[in-house]
């Protein structure tokens, strides 16, 4: 029987999908819609805004290039991070080597570099005007041939780089949750370790990687700050450009549009590349893979690949930071520390953490009511809550703006005095509700990869044996998707933490956050005073890696295969 | 991890949170000020601000944020903003804003008086408060001054003997596109693009930034540039030694491009007596403070420039059309992409 690819597997196997009903609890289900309305909402706001305006005049002139650019752009990034984030939650999963208990947490740093403070460091150091042209220039002469950085591959090495962690977060995740017997099975029947990995491990995890992977491509979509720097211009780069050049946002939206097909692209792309083969554990839990040890040269070329990957993408433009905040304070420009920057912190790590909690439960509850059944609709409604992550962070806030001023003037008209007033336009609210529309994507992306391994077997069993929903999820669902949980709330708590345009747009009068601030002293190339909130905003996102990964740390087996 | 520790990892989350947004640390709680205020430009604005606060006794605030997206704000916030002032940076955005009803026209003699009569709205909708200058840069160790068409400055970049030598900021900056735009409206469309189109023939290596820009001159790897005056002076402040002169463009034809950034009342303010105040201020009294820190020249003929800057030199500014500016932008972006420029 053939299903649309798009359907998310769920419910009791047997059960024909219908429209509307299914097996589902109306009150979970309606939470389901209730979410995706929330992120549609200032998603078709915008749209409509932007329909009503329709001309193809204002579209740019090369928006054929600008899409290649885009695919190309994509592409790169896709296997970019799929070959670092894979190789190496693999890696640091089935091997023990030099470093491998550091590296396990150490490689999801670069995730706290936002990649715009890469990008600006990257080309600081690798550009025609940076020391390690000046000094081939010294050794070669002036006429030394040296790759352009402004280019494609430079944004994709740069974008992989600080992107990778997902695919690593979510391909460990499922690692770890996967069964040695499994691994094991395999390799009694004579299979390689080549081809188990191909056969055996690879189909596992790929929910996991097709939800990374589309986390990553969104990313890449999204993102306008770092590219241009680079000189590509993606459709978002076009959105800006159309945007400030011709002082219509109304245009802008059009190209928004666009930029939301791409998004659907990559969601259908990844339910296709999830495959309608579907893998369930025999147990609920796997006790790991065994892990091997890499003696001598391999074990250090491991740990060497491991630290490359961590230098490039955290430590050394950390350590650049590091130098320019010590220059800044040498010049005794003024005091070392800004007397603010505690506020602006506090500012950054209580709306990371509100954002994180909201985004986090939100998706289980949408996790375990598809699970609960339900129909195509609950399906496409779960489908429509990640829409979000794939529209630029201005263009939400706009929307929620405009969404917010529509039932301003509704409740104005039936009679409240006053409406919402600006209760919510510039308040931290209206901030929390765009981190929700953009954010849920990435929480529901890992809750739903942990649940799509688990057995629908165990939730009809449950059900069947008279557990009520919310006990199933309190006893069965929860645990066995507290990975998923874990890396959902390190995810938006990070990505919040970097967001920027939203908190720009929505922000009230005396809040601040960390990244207004480096983005205010960034956009006046005041590099060497960024540094230090730059790197306040690193620390902070270092926080959730470090928490998150003491507590969720892996227990696995030392078995020493011989 | 068990539940009860996912649930006491939720609450370590959440209590802190709570707590912090209970003493207002969100932003909230803290009475507002008399003016309030939309900035898109950043620099430095505590110190005036708090200038005018210890001479006027108007307590004032204010969100610095992009200038598109705080137009959008200030459009869908309508009668409810708490906007008093809304401050940007380029003319072709001050000319928008003014287009889009947002701002109401204050007339004021003083202010007339003040600002020259191209740095401001003719119907006083929006007034320049700062200047900053788009001229050429180049490193004195490659380029003899000399060589520089005195006439016409940006249009003689365009010469083939400038190729592999240029280097300038990317299209989706507004300073390139209000220079081409400025073009447009000097010399006609045709004639616009074939001086970009000889940049790109030019070879013409496109950075993303003014400052990287400045040290790609500085270390040799192109000849010359075209920034804004204010990145030089910076610059050097930092770092004397830098091999980066500025050359005052089209000193023999038409002047050099200069933009600025202003302000305007906003239509919706409940306090526009002061907000206009505050706008005499910063364009009389206040001129020097709002400017100097960020090495830009005041449009007040009554205030002079910080040292530095008046360091290189008088110069001749070619006059400032917003209109054009404003109109013609979308026109300089299409143009850009045409010539291949990217």
């Amino acid at each position: 029987m053939s299903e649309p690819a798009v359907l998310v597997d769920g419910g009791v196997p047997g059960q024909r999908r219908r429209l509307l009903t299914g097996t589902g609890r109306p009150l979970w289900s309606a939470a389901v819609l209730l979410a995706a309305l929330f992120v549609v909402t200032p998603v078709v706001a915008v749209v409509i805004d932007g329909l009503g305006s329709l001309n193809a005049e204002t579209l740019p002139r090369d928006l054929g290039s600008m899409v290649f650019s885009t695919l190309g752009l994509m592409a790169g990034v896709g296997a970019g991070t799929l070959l670092l984030g894979g190789g190496l939650a693999w890696l640091v999963t089935a091997y023990t080597f030099p470093l491998r208990n550091v590296l396990v947490w150490a490689l999801v740093l670069p995730l706290a570099m936002p990649a715009y403070i890469l990008g600006f460091v990257f080309l600081s150091t690798f550009d025609v005007g940076g020391p390690v042209q000046a000094l081939v220039r010294s050794v070669f002469g002036s006429d030394a041939w040296l790759p352009e950085v402004r280019s494609l591959p430079g944004a994709i090495l740069v974008l992989s780089l600080t992107l990778y962690p997902y695919v690593f977060l979510l391909a460990r995740a499922a690692l770890v949750e996967q069964s040695a017997t499994t691994y094991d099975a395999a390799r009694s029947l004579g299979a390689g370790r080549a081809r188990t990995l191909w056969r055996v491990v690879a189909p596992l995890a790929r929910p996991s990687l097709a939800a990374a992977l589309a986390l990553v491509m969104m990313e890449t979509l999204t993102d306008f700050a770092t590219v241009q720097y680079f000189n590509v211009q993606t459709v978002s780069v076009g959105v800006y450009l159309v945007w400030k050049g011709s002082f219509d946002f109304h245009a802008a939206t059009q190209l928004s549009v666009l930029v939301l097909l791409f998004a659907v692209a990559v969601l259908a792309a990844e339910r296709l590349f999830r495959g309608r083969s579907r893998f369930h554990q025999k147990t609920g839990r796997g006790e790991g893979l065994r892990v091997r040890p890499l003696r001598g040269w391999a074990g250090w070329t491991a740990a060497a690949a491991g630290v490359a990957v961590v230098s490039a993408g955290f430590l050394l433009p950390v350590g650049q930071l590091v130098l320019w905040a010590t220059e800044e304070f040498l010049r005794g420009a003024g005091p070392m520390i800004d007397p603010r920057f505690v506020d602006y912190l506090a500012n950054s790590i209580a709306i990371a953490a509100l954002a994180a909690a909201v985004c986090c439960a939100l998706a289980l509850t949408i996790g375990h009511s598809l699970r609960l059944g339900g129909g195509r609709l609950l399906a496409s409604a779960a489908q429509a809550t990640t829409f979000g992550y794939a529209v630029p962070g201005a263009v939400i806030g706009i929307g929620v703006l405009i969404a917010f001023a529509r039932l301003d003037e509704l409740l104005e008209w039936a009679g409240v005095p006053g409406g919402t007033g600006l209760l919510v336009t510039g308040s931290v609210a209206g901030i929390l509700c765009a981190y929700v529309v953009r954010f849920l994507a990435p929480a529901y992306q890992s809750v739903d990869a942990s649940f799509a391994k688990i057995s629908p077997a165990l939730t009809s069993s449950a059900l069947s044996l008279g557990a009520s929903p919310h006990r199933l999820l309190a006893r069965v669902h929860l645990p066995l998707a507290r990975r998923g949980a874990a890396v959902a709330v390190l995810l938006v708590a990070i990505d919040a933490v970097k967001e920027l345009p939203i908190v720009l747009l929505l922000r009230p009068f005396g809040f601040t956050t960390i990244s207004v601030w480096v983005y205010e002293l960034a956009r006046e190339n005041f590099w060497e005073k960024a540094a230090l909130p730059a790197l306040g905003i690193v620390a902070v996102a270092v926080i959730p890696v470090y928490f998150l990964f003491r507590r969720a740390a892996a227990p696995q087996h030392t078995t020493v295969v011989p | 991890m068990h539940r009860p520790k996912l649930l006491a990892a939720c609450a370590a989350l959440a209590v802190p949170t709570l707590a912090l947004s209970g003493c207002g640390v969100l932003g909230i709680g803290a009475a507002p000020a008399d003016l309030q205020i939309y900035s898109a430009r950043h620099y430095d604005l505590e110190g005036a601000f708090g200038e005018f606060t210890d001479e006027t006794g108007i307590s004032v605030e204010f969100i610095t944020g992009d200038d598109a997206e705080l137009l959008e704000r200030l459009k869908a916030e309508g009668s409810d903003t708490p906007a008093d002032v809304f401050m940007t940076v380029d003319a072709g955005n001050l000319w928008n804003a003014a287009r889009q009803d947002v701002l109401a026209p204050v007339s004021s003699a003083e202010l007339d008086e003040a600002v020259p009569e191209d740095l401001r709205d003719p119907e006083g909708q929006w007034f320049g408060l700062a200047m900053r200058a788009r001229t050429v840069t180049y490193n004195p160790d490659n380029v003899d001054p000399a060589e520089f068409d005195a006439q016409d400055t940006y249009a003689g970049l365009a010469d083939p003997k400038w190729k592999g030598r240029l280097c300038m900021r990317d299209a989706t900056s507004s300073y390139t596109q209000s220079l081409v735009a400025s073009l447009i409206d000097l010399q006609g469309r045709d004639r616009a693009l074939e001086i970009v189109k000889g940049w790109v023939a030019n070879d013409v290596q496109i950075m993303s930034n003014d400052v990287l820009l400045l040290e790609a001159i500085d270390a040799g790897s192109c000849d010359v540039g075209i920034n804004n005056h204010y990145y030089l002076a910076r610059t050097l402040e930092e770092n004397p030694d830098l091999a980066v002169d500025l050359y005052w463009a089209s000193q023999e034809g038409a002047g050099t491009h200069v933009n600025i950034s202003g302000a305007g009342l906003v239509a919706n303010s409940d306090n526009a007596e002061q907000a206009q105040q505050l706008i005499e201020w910063l364009a009389t009294k206040g001129q020097n403070s709002f400017v100097d820190a960020n090495h830009e020249f005041p449009v007040n003929p009554a205030a002079e420039p910080e040292p530095v800057i008046a360091g290189f030199g008088d110069f001749t500014r070619m006059p400032l059309n917003a209109e054009a500016y404003g109109d013609l932008n979308a026109e300089a972006t299409d143009l850009l992409a045409e010539a291949g420029y990217k």
